[in-house]
């Protein structure tokens, strides 16, 4: 085969993994085909790495030893990490791996960019164009390297998850901003002028990617745990800009397009997580708002008392309702209870009672993240029910039992003058009774304390989700 | 500019509206693999990581090289391998009613 040839044939198969993605994430629209658009990107990704490998294989100058080895040695490790990570993290974990999966995708795009300025300038042939997408490349990719660690850092714990507010941090992420804009300029100037063979713009070059790595974690550290979820989809969608700016450096379609598809869905999930939370994407990057997990909240000193329950007194009310609303909540997730309400859910079906389930859009830390757990638990998802779906339901329900929910209940919400107001909530007050499983009087991730709590029909179960239900369950059984 | 710059160009544009129409119609349930998917198309940066290996020839751009392709790859093999262990959870009915049947490997 010429080269011309190879080439052609290999763009083709390039365009069918492009448009493989485009297909498989058309195909995630609903849960029934969602798994099957999974693998056709995967395939897709497939054809498009295998023909990768025989384009270089089969052109004349054929792929040196060192690269296979570089390729294949590369492929076995990373890929190695890749799939004994995913097989064997927790659920509850996943947030985080993901975030991780998203760091060494930002990190690779860096590296072609860095790699591909290293050669241009080496040889003085940096045109403009091509020094704009490279600078693009490295710091969008950079930024997403250092973010995503620290937003992967945040939800396991490792760093804490209050928002860590640096002295004169606004001041420090503007400066980093200014110092890559001008430096990008002065590289462009270069290119303009020398083909950036100059001695000072490999200096300048590593001092961008520097303010990019730097710029990651300045503006993740401010930003509060439970806010990661819209931070990793706004870095997510980062990490495709960074692979399509990599495409135009080494002037590859599939790279652009599948960046692009990325950057734009990343950009409308992030829109869409922050709508959800009534707060605009600027608003979570200023960072600073909520007090992330373990808020130590006071008791409630505003009017109202809280009428603690015993697991006895529930059970009862649970064996005897026509109709439960379950409404879970990030504790839920922290305590890993999702086997026990699946449990509790069937024990009470058995009993002839309508169980289903209200999910909040930003219940837990991701979008649809009660969804993946309670699924995790074999809960048939047609009984998870979107928020617009069940607030209407929640009148004819005689019992809603929350479990580890806080903020996405607060009834201040419909109210104006408080920080939740105008977020879409469940409408939980409505039921004839309300249940809440919860270990104290904390207050939730936005710091103000709930009104539901000290709601006439509001009983208090004070326990970890978990144990919670496991005495719930026991206490069904003997009813 | 080139014209192969401006066609890239225009190819970018319409991947990018061709996204937001694709991605805009998921319901708030699926958010979660739907990033987690997302998250692994991005990996193709691998292809353009194996076409740096090829073309490198010092120690530097080898070892730049050799960290894009494990990154590329975990990222690939990763996103893929996690993404489909949470949809596989999605089933209309629990296959069996009894606890111990709950899904494999936790």
């Amino acid at each position: 085969m010429s080269p011309e040839w190879l080439y052609t044939v290999v763009f083709f198969a390039w365009l069918a993994g492009a448009a493989m993605f485009v297909i498989g994430l058309h195909q995630m629209n609903s849960p029934a085909t969602a798994r099957g658009g999974n693998r056709v990107s995967a395939l897709g990704m497939t054809i498009a790495v295998g023909t990768t490998l025989l384009y270089l294989v089969g052109r004349p100058e054929g792929l040196p030893t060192a690269a296979w080895i570089i390729i294949l040695v590369g492929f076995l490790i990373g890929g190695g990490f890749g799939l004994y990570a995913a097989r064997n993290v927790a659920m509850t974990a996943m947030p985080q791996l993901v975030s991780v999966f998203n760091a060494v995708g930002g990190g690779a795009a860096a590296l072609v960019a860095i790699d591909d300025y290293l050669r241009i300038s080496n040889q003085g042939q940096a045109t403009v164009d091509e020094t704009i997408f490279v600078v693009l490349g490295a710091v969008i990719g950079s930024v997403t390297f250092t973010g995503s660690v620290i937003a992967a850092g945040k939800l396991q714990g490792l760093i804490s998850g209050k928002p860590i507010m640096i002295p004169a941090g606004r001041l420090v992420t503007v400066a980093l901003a200014a110092v890559a804009v001008a430096s990008t300029g002065a590289l462009v100037w270069d290119a303009w002028q020398a083909g950036g063979a100059s001695t000072w713009t490999l200096v300048i070059f590593g001092g961008i990617v520097a303010a990019g790595l730097l710029f990651g974690i300045t503006m993740v550290l401010p930003i509060g745990g439970a806010d990661m979820p819209v931070v990793i989809s706004l870095l997510n969608s980062f990490t495709g800009t960074a692979a399509a700016m990599a495409g135009f450096v080494i002037g590859n379609p599939v790279l652009i397009i599948a960046g692009a598809l990325v950057g734009a869905a990343g950009g409308i999930l992030t829109k869409l997580m922050a709508d959800a939370m009534n707060r605009s994407i600027m608003n979570i990057i200023a960072g600073g708002f909520g007090g992330g997990e373990g808020t130590v909240g006071a008791l409630t000193e505003t009017g109202g008392s809280v009428r603690a329950v015993t697991p006895d007194d529930v059970a009862i009310q649970l064996a005897y309702a026509s109709s439960v609303i379950i409404v879970p909540g990030y504790g839920l997730a922290v305590a890993q209870a999702q086997h026990a309400v699946r449990e509790l859910a069937e024990l009470l079906e058995a009993r002839g009672v309508d169980v289903k389930y209200a999910i909040h859009p930003v219940a837990g830390r991701m979008p649809g993240h009660m969804n993946v757990l309670l699924a995790e638990a074999n809960v048939p998802y047609p009984q998870l029910k979107e928020m617009e779906e069940i607030n209407p339901e929640f009148e004819r329900a005689d019992v809603a039992l929350v479990i580890g929910a806080n903020d996405v209940t607060n009834p201040a919400a419909r109210r104006p003058g408080s920080p939740v107001s105008g977020m879409p909530i469940l409408d939980v007050d409505h039921a004839r009774s309300i249940v809440v499983i919860k270990r104290s009087m904390g207050r939730g991730y936005a710091g103000i304390d709930n009104e539901l709590y000290t709601n006439p029909k509001t009983g208090m179960l004070f326990a970890d989700a978990k144990a919670g239900l496991a005495e719930l369950i026991s206490a069904v059984k003997a009813v | 500019m080139n014209p192969e710059l401006l066609s890239a160009l225009a190819i970018f544009t319409l991947a990018i509206l061709v996204g937001f129409e694709v991605i805009s119609k998921v319901p708030a349930t699926l958010h979660t693999p739907l990033m987690s998917g997302a998250n692994s198309i991005h990996g193709i940066v691998l292809v353009g990581a194996m076409l740096i290996a090829a073309e490198a020839d010092h120690p530097l751009s080898y070892a730049l090289a050799f960290v894009a392709v494990v990154f590329g790859a975990a990222n690939v093999v990763g996103g893929y391998v996690v993404t489909d262990r949470m949809l596989q959870m999605f089933r209309k009915k629990p296959v069996a009613p009894k606890a111990a049947t709950s899904s494999e490997g936790e």
